[in-house]
């Protein structure tokens, strides 16, 4: 599903990402974990252009995305992306939240989007919401929203950049919840986290990034079970 | 000076019906700065967008878009430049008696001349608005696969200009206040009222004072009106 052939990421001379490939499958849950500063966030901000490629290749469903003919949009239309910060509309409801990008772009009318709207609010049991503005909810609650106003666009995979990292600890519990389901369901995730809980559990595969390399990589079993590299080793002592 | 206050009074608005030229100085005073303001806010606005994307896709993006952008980022800085850099009764006068010297208006002179000038202002107020966005609401509209000006129209532009109202309040009253130069082209509006009087009857205390009492109490409502305005964006904000 998404195929990235020698990625090279600098931001000025500093390499943050080095020569990576990797080849993500559909229906895979593909964790990346490592230490700050890894390059795991720019990695995944790569997948859907957020961050420009300073070189290489990725494709996306048979189209290569970082050839400039392509046209951005209609590419992250099929990939959602959800931040460490949210990033609400704080100036729209709710229900707007949801339905501006899906009607915007001519996916739903006006009416399919609201019905669409209220029914993932209610798998993230939030209905009662929809007229509420960002402002009024809890982080936790924030970050399901943010779930939902990607998943409203009916996405092909779904990117979560540090999804919990900027949660209090009571509320982490319900963002993985979501997650979780989503899972379940069969979505094509990427997600980076610290949460090795949630690692273990739903991924297919982890990733370990340091130094803008991947490192290691293998099943939740291999990785937290038997780490081979010295540096997977040292990092998981740190964080288990 | 003050004894024959009660007669200097009757000379200087009520006789000849003197104070119609205060009060459709007025009316032309009101009415150049508001559609001053309207032409300052939309060529700010445009200036304001071209110079931001000029700044966030400067190396992301090339072709022949991007060439369009640098030449529009070039000039909007020119118009800067010049605009803030001389004073607003020279680029009126320029206007009347060397640019626009055959238009028929001396309104729509001061329009243009008054809009042109607090556009160049608003241009910034309105820029750092927008910069005052948090990144993350461009990085959000974007991820979801909106273009970056439909990004821009329905999620940065909003905030930005909530965000930026206070200071606009404030320069439509500087952009009030500025209107009083209009004298120089002979347009008759507040200010040159009370001096038509004042030519007339030689008296200067009560005609000017009541030109200044009504400055001071429009401006004294718009600072209310802002105050207002405040309290209530901030009552949104804690929601």
């Amino acid at each position: 599903m998404i195929n990235v052939n020698q990625l090279v990421k600098k931001f000025g001379s500093q390499l943050v990402l080095d020569n990576i490939s990797e080849h993500i499958e559909p229906g895979e849950k593909v964790v990346i974990i490592g230490p700050s500063g890894s390059g795991k966030s720019t990695f995944l901000r790569c997948l859907n252009l957020l961050e420009m490629p300073t070189s290489g290749d990725i494709i996306f469903d048979g189209q290569n995305i970082t050839d400039k003919n392509t046209d951005i949009n209609a590419v992250r239309q099929q990939m959602g992306m959800v931040f460490q910060h949210f990033n609400l509309f704080p100036h729209l409801s709710i229900m707007d939240n949801l339905t501006l990008a899906p009607v915007q772009l001519h996916r739903m009318s006006a009416a399919e989007a609201r019905e669409e709207a209220l029914r993932l609010l209610a798998m993230v049991n939030l209905s009662e919401k929809a007229d509420a503005y960002p402002g009024q909810l809890s982080g936790g609650q924030k970050q399901r929203i943010a779930i939902v106003r990607a998943l409203a666009m009916k996405p092909k995979v779904m990117l979560f950049d540090e999804p919990t990292s900027a949660l209090d600890p009571e509320m982490v519990g319900e963002v993985l919840g979501v997650m979780k389901g989503l899972a379940r369901e069969g979505m094509t995730m990427v997600v980076v986290t610290h949460e090795m809980g949630f690692a273990r559990e739903v991924a297919t595969r982890v990733l370990f990034m340091d130094e803008g390399k991947i490192m290691e990589q293998g099943t939740p079993e291999q990785i937290f079970g038997a780490p081979k590299n010295p540096r997977t080793k040292e990092f998981l002592s740190k964080v288990l | 000076m003050f004894n024959d206050l009660p007669q200097k009074f009757v000379q200087d608005f009520i006789e000849k019906e003197r104070w119609k030229y205060i009060t459709s100085g007025l009316k032309t005073t009101l009415l150049i700065t508001a559609l001053a303001v309207i032409v300052g806010v939309v060529i700010g606005a445009v200036i304001a967008v071209i110079r931001t994307s000029h700044d966030q896709l400067k190396g992301r993006k090339h072709g022949t878009g991007m060439v369009l952008l640098n030449v529009a980022d070039g000039i909007c800085r020119l118009y800067l430049t010049v605009i803030r850099g001389t004073p607003v009764l020279v680029q009126l006068l320029l206007l009347y008696f060397v640019f626009m010297v055959s238009c028929q208006s001396k309104v729509v002179v001061a329009v243009t001349a008054f809009g042109i000038n607090s556009g160049a202002y608003v241009a910034e107020i309105i820029r750092s608005g927008i910069m005052s966005v948090d990144i993350g609401q461009m990085e959000a509209g974007r991820s979801l696969g909106l273009s970056y000006t439909r990004t821009m129209r329905l999620i940065v532009l909003p905030q930005a200009f909530k965000n930026c109202l206070p200071s606009l309040v404030n320069e439509l009253i500087t952009l009030l206040k500025e209107t009083s130069i209009c004298g120089y082209i002979g347009l008759n509006e507040l200010t040159r009222g009370g001096d038509i009087i004042r030519s007339n009857t030689f008296d200067a205390m009560l005609p000017l004072l009541a030109v200044a009492a009504i400055y001071l109490v429009i401006v004294m409502f718009f600072t209310w009106l802002m105050g207002k305005l405040e309290r209530r964006l901030r009552e949104s904000d804690k929601r």
